[in-house]
């Protein structure tokens, strides 16, 4: 294979491996490509983006004009009414701002090779990742006023289903509650709060807080949906919650991803999260039926990332990041920025456009990029300074 | 023009303006709200004074002699009888305040926390990020407001808070701003540093206002309105108020009234000054008119969309440009603009005189401003401009030689721009070559209307007119029409057949048997008149071939590999030309002439293969009509039984449901699950419907034709016009909003037959029933608002990326950054390939051996 040995560095990696896969389809001889390869290298020499273009605008703009033409519809099912996923305008926008906290986070739990075959397995996985609350597999919550306590009927079928025993639901209880008392009853539980003098109204409270307690699987995981992919199950989540799902040792924990960009920087590192941006992108802009090169989601996605931290496009991210003082006080709040500017002095060193079109010259981009440099009469300043040291030096 | 930038701004700073630079610098102390005497002319010391600059024709500037335009303008002051907070830095005076001792006005911070902050302040300083010094203040006043106990002069500290928006307590004392002043004074150099100030262009007693520059004249004109009556600016306005109270504050303090009644002014003030700098001031009522109205002060004057920033800086205003409505013209070239004569006579391009232009221009200037083709003006080598007129003519044309720059008229072939807003890509802005035409429309050929996302009904559009050599070079290399046929987007052209011109064209590849008389006759009525036959039959294949140049080899497959198109050495062998060979968005036939013959030759084809389209249904002739939607009895009944057909198996589903037999989906209820089932049998009664009645269709059914070739519309708009509209779905699901537990109140409730539930069984054609409209008018406008409420947000997503990103480029390395020279990418998209040269975002390899060592390979 040393003929594509010499085009490594002059050809992008991809197209080389095309050509391999190419040439071997249609048996071609060494000299046949040699003879493409260096066709392609001048092809490739001529598709070269040229210096100085205006890359960024480029990419804003082959993203706001397909944005016109996307969806509203904040809801399409994925199949199961609670694993629900944003899509359209609105998920791009979450997507590209940063959000911390996004409307539907979802994970893609890939199993290990050995578990993901058998449906009853996998549900089983899937059941023990769900996360439980008490709500979920109890019948009912009763407030015994004559005791001025608690009374849970508890679903028996449901706690053999996650094989939880009542010993444990009541440690659960009372790690999560500080200053219950919590007892088996034939029925279930019986809780009371340790104060012996209570008010009907905090028992209400208490049932509530009870409810949502935390019994088992993995937390914030709400709902589970093993769903068929090609030969393989995997796991659609509703809620999200990388770092513990990773833990589990059926899990794959190199396939399995969170649509959650600030997580998965978190877990994984400012690389994956950048990755899972253009992922999360591009799937928004194929499920529209939109196509955008990729190279402008990787444009975005760098830009993002670029800082080893994740920075949405909103004024206090990438657009609050700038330098010029200008350029931030013409996209939004611009009297914060000249006062602060004020204080601190500033000076803003029109090295970016909005500066430039805002005092008439011409911006330092494209045709306005070439300088003409020319040595006329005494020597400038610097040049002299710089000479002046070298002699000191000397 | 002989304009030059003799200098260039390289930087702006920004800083306080000192009490002593105020005084210094201004031109005239105001001491009177007085603005004009009796006569009608500016009080000296008013706030009108004209020594501040003129608004007027006819007088003056007292500071520096500079009429009307000339002067443009000197600040003034006034003396303040007590010291104001300025409303934008208030937060600021109050964090000075909290986090400095009120005994020694030192910082609440030992030394050691304070070297930690100064560390951090000078790491900022030197690598010039403002930003992380702030970072640092603000530590320092979050760590300093907690301390208690001053750590230098051991005083304690009670806390001081504000009560928006200007007053600082202390416990149960105010601090006047006298006393806020001096503890602000009294702060160190080094201590302000810490506290974000910079000592060169900052200090925080400045932040307290002692003296009030008064802006000049210039920037607060004074409107005469159509009365006589002058009416002031706003600004004019709040400075009234502002000396009015100044000097009422003055004398009470010089009589010694009481203290109450000097508080009250002083607050009084304090509220005109906040108002004057910021009218929006959340506690502050906002100062009024005396109709009502609020005033526009200083800040409402430079924040917003319409604010100085984003409407006058960031925006300009240009001359040279004209605005119309568009219309069609499918004879003119892609490149071309229609331009009504009265905008070519308006709109001038200021050419220089030489020896190989100078009999025209002469001419031009003959024929004046009122004749086409004529000029407007002359410019002399020294700049001096005159208007060509009946009288100036003569001289004119005495005077004229080498150097002179004549303003002509527009003439066919020159460079304009044109732009359709929303600008949402650069192809919304192209430069097309003029055409003069009569009218009083632009004309534009309507194969362009797709990159600027254009139609005619009312659309209008700029034209913009570049005045120099060097803009003309770069809308001609970069702007033209043929440059921009490949979209940046995706790598796909953007310019392409439409309309008509695929129908033509498909119908022409379609036919055969066409004589030889007929074929040369279409061919020179596109301008095609050296091409020679020789059979006397010919099929429409091979006057579509004759366009193509003689090495042109394109194959085209579908998706399960079949050859569909294959042109073979400039022949087109096989299949039939349609909207996925020469339309728009991934027309491969144009995206692979492109690639092999480039944007000229393109752009050539492109327009030869749009003539020919429109010239053959010119001579063959094609019309629409309701007729075209026409089936015979039998199949009407056919349809009525595929829709019965439907509804009784839908009634199952919703039989199998009321008895609880229905199986849930995972993780659906029961209900929806009928749902779903309805949802599909009704959508695939409706494409059975399609299909049935396409298959009724005669052959060369015009409606069918335009769906076919993807001309105009598709099947399913035939099939809803012949067969079946169809279920109407509001989110992806059948409709059940409306009434309680009904659609509407002709149903039962509870019903779920396909009827009540939004299918509507009848055409566009047959007419439908106030049901059905009720239903498909749900679903109309269900889109139209989701459009409405869509183009907002993409707007100000577009805006925001467009800012973020705006400053990216690529360097003479290759590698992405930005303003300030950080990478982001070490290639662009990782290798280097500009997606407007490509072919769909990368290079194929399977072309490449086509290319090289041809196609049997």
């Amino acid at each position: 294979m040393t003929v594509y040995e010499e085009y490594k560095g002059r050809l992008p990696g991809r197209i080389i491996n095309d050509m391999k896969s190419e040439a071997e389809k249609r048996n071609l001889n060494d000299n046949q490509i040699k003879k493409v390869m260096e066709y392609l290298v001048t092809q490739y020499d001529a598709a070269k983006i040229d210096p100085g273009e205006a890359i960024g605008i480029i990419t804003a703009e082959s993203f706001g004009e397909p944005g016109t033409q996307m969806t509203l519809n904040v809801f399409h099912f994925a199949g199961v009414a609670e694993v629900s996923v944003t899509q359209g305008l609105p998920r791009l926008i979450e997507i590209l701002d940063a959000r911390k906290k996004i409307k539907t986070p979802s994970m893609e739990i890939h199993l290990k090779k050995e578990h993901g075959k058998e449906t009853n397995e996998v549900r089983k996985i899937a059941a023990q990742i769900k996360e439980t609350v008490l709500r979920e597999i109890s019948e009912e919550f009763n407030i015994n006023l004559s005791k001025m306590q608690l009374e849970v009927t508890i679903n028996k079928a449901k706690m053999r289903e996650i094989k939880a025993k009542p010993e444990e639901i009541i440690e659960k209880l009372k790690e999560s509650h500080k200053n219950i008392i919590a007892k088996e009853t034939p029925e279930g539980l019986s809780i009371k709060p340790e104060a012996t003098e209570n008010e009907l109204m905090e028992m209400y409270k208490l049932k509530e807080k009870l409810k949502e307690t935390y019994i088992r699987g993995v937390k914030g995981v709400t709902h589970v949906l093993p769903v068929k992919n090609g030969n393989e199950f995997i796991i659609i989540t509703a809620g999200s919650n990388l770092a513990d799902v990773i833990n589990i040792p059926e899990v794959d924990s190199a396939k399995t991803t969170t649509n959650d960009i600030h997580e998965t920087a978190k877990v994984l590192g400012i690389e994956a999260a950048r990755q899972i941006i253009i992922n999360e992108a591009e799937k928004v802009i194929e499920d529209q039926g939109l196509d955008v090169d990729i190279r402008h989601i990787l444009c975005i996605a760098d830009t993002m990332s670029r800082t080893g931290l994740v920075k949405g496009i909103t004024r206090s991210g990438i657009t609050g990041e700038k330098k010029s003082v200008l350029a931030k006080a013409s996209f939004e709040t611009p009297l914060t920025h000249l006062v602060n500017a004020s204080l601190i002095g500033e000076v803003d060193q029109l090295n970016s456009v909005i500066e430039n079109v805002m005092l008439n010259q011409p911006v330092p981009l494209g045709t306005g990029l070439p300088d003409l440099v020319a040595k006329m009469g005494p020597k400038d300043i610097k040049t002299q300074k710089k000479e002046d040291k070298k002699e000191d030096k000397e | 023009m002989t304009e030059k930038i003799y200098k260039k701004i390289s930087e702006i700073g920004f800083g306080m303006q000192s009490p002593e630079f105020i005084e210094e610098t201004s031109a005239a102390k105001i001491v009177t709200a007085e603005l004009y005497e009796k006569e009608g002319y500016p009080v000296d010391g008013g706030l009108m004074d004209v020594h501040l600059g003129v608004i007027d024709p006819g007088l003056r500037c007292k500071t520096c002699g500079g009429k009307l335009k000339e002067c443009m303008g000197h600040f003034g002051h006034i003396e303040l009888a007590r010291p104001i907070i300025h409303i934008n830095y208030a937060t600021h005076v109050y964090n000075a305040l909290r986090s400095t001792c009120n005994e020694c006005h030192r910082i609440l911070l030992d030394d050691k926390k304070l070297t930690l902050i100064r560390e951090k302040m000078e790491e900022g300083k030197r690598i010039d990020d403002s930003d992380k010094r702030r970072k640092a203040t603000k530590e320092a006043i979050i760590k300093s407001r907690l301390i208690k106990k001053c750590p230098y002069c051991k005083a304690k500290q009670e806390t001081v808070k504000i009560e928006k928006p200007t007053t600082y307590m202390q416990g149960d004392k105010r601090i006047s701003p006298i006393e806020a002043r001096a503890r602000l004074e009294k702060i160190t150099t080094e201590d302000a540093e810490i506290l974000g100030y910079n000592s060169e262009t900052s200090k925080p007693e400045w932040t307290v206002l002692k003296i009030l520059s008064i802006p000049p004249v210039t920037m607060r004109p004074s409107i005469t309105l159509e009365t006589g009556e002058r009416s002031e600016d706003d600004l004019t306005h709040k400075l009234g108020d502002i000396v009015r109270i100044n000097q009422r504050l003055f004398e009470n303090i010089n009589a010694g009234a009481p203290e109450m009644i000097i508080e009250d002014l002083w607050d009084l003030l304090q509220y005109h000054i906040t108002t004057y700098f910021d009218n929006t001031v959340s506690s502050v009522p906002p100062a009024r008119h005396r109709s009502g109205q609020e005033l526009k002060t200083l800040t409402e004057r430079i924040k917003s969309k319409e604010g100085r920033f984003r409407h006058n800086l960031a925006g300009k205003r240009v001359n040279f440009a004209a605005r119309t409505v568009i219309s069609p013209d499918p004879c003119i070239n892609f490149n071309d603009v229609g331009i009504p004569k009265s905008v070519a006579m308006e709109l001038t391009i200021p050419e220089r005189v030489t020896e190989w232009n100078k009999e025209w221009l002469i001419q031009a200037i003959k024929n004046g401003p009122k004749k086409y083709p004529g000029a407007n003006y002359v410019i002399w080598p020294d700049g001096k401009k005159k208007k060509i007129t009946e009288e100036t003519m003569e001289q004119i044309m005495e005077e004229l030689g080498h150097g002179f720059q004549v303003e002509r008229h527009l003439v066919d072939g020159d460079q304009s721009l044109f732009n359709r807003q929303p600008s949402l890509h650069r192809m919304s802005l192209m430069c097309h070559r003029v055409r003069v035409l009569p009218g009083r429309s632009f004309r534009m050929n309507p194969s362009v209307c797709n990159p600027y996302n254009a139609d005619f009904d009312g659309d209008e559009m700029n034209l913009h007119v570049p005045q120099t050599e060097e803009a003309r070079a770069e809308a001609e290399v970069l702007m033209e029409v043929q440059t921009q046929i490949i979209t940046p987007k995706n790598g796909y052209n953007i310019i392409g057949c439409v309309e008509d011109s695929i129908t033509g064209c498909y119908l022409l590849t379609r036919s055969d048997d066409i004589s030889k008389e007929e074929a040369v006759d279409l061919l020179t009525s596109i301008g095609m008149d050296n091409v020679k036959f020789t059979k006397d039959k010919l099929t429409g294949s091979e006057i579509f071939s004759t366009l193509f140049p003689k090495d042109f080899n394109f194959i085209r497959k579908n998706k399960h590999g079949e050859v569909t198109v294959r042109v073979k050495e400039g022949h087109l062998e096989k299949g039939i030309i349609d909207k996925n060979t020469i339309g728009e968005n991934n027309g491969e036939l144009i995206r692979e002439f492109y690639r092999k013959y480039g944007q000229k030759r393109t752009i050539e084809l492109l327009g030869n293969i749009f003539q020919l389209g429109i010239k053959t249904l010119l001579k063959k002739g094609f019309t629409t009509g309701v007729a075209d939607t026409d089936i015979p009895e039998e199949a009407g009944k056919k349809v009525d039984a595929l829709i019965k057909k439907s509804y009784s198996k839908v009634d199952e589903h919703i039989e199998e449901f009321k008895k609880g037999k229905t199986e849930a989906l995972p993780g659906k209820s029961k209900l929806e699950t009928l749902e779903i089932k309805a949802m599909e049998v009704l959508n695939k009664t409706r494409t059975e419907i399609g299909d049935f009645v396409k298959s009724y269709a005669k052959e060369g059914n015009p409606t069918l034709v335009m769906a076919q070739s993807g001309a105009r519309g598709n099947i399913l708009n035939f099939t809803q016009m012949t067969g079946c509209i169809g279920q109407q779905a509001l989110g992806g699901k059948r409709i059940t909003r409306g009434y309680r537990k009904r659609t509407l109140s002709t149903f039962k409730e509870g019903d779920l037959k396909p009827e009540a539930r939004g299918f509507v069984k009848n055409t566009f054609k047959k007419g439908i029933t106030p049901t059905e409209f009720f239903f498909h008018a749900m679903t109309g406008r269900d889109s139209l608002m989701d459009t409405a409420l869509r183009t907002p947000k993409s707007g100000y997503l577009y805006r925001r990326l467009a800012n973020a990103l705006q400053d990216l480029k690529v360097e003479y390395d290759r590698t992405v950054r930005n303003a300030t020279k950080e990478i982001i990418q070490f290639k662009y998209g990782e290798d280097s390939i500009d997606v407007s040269k490509s072919e769909g975002g990368t290079i194929s390899v399977v072309n490449a051996i086509h290319d090289v060592l041809g196609e049997k390979v």
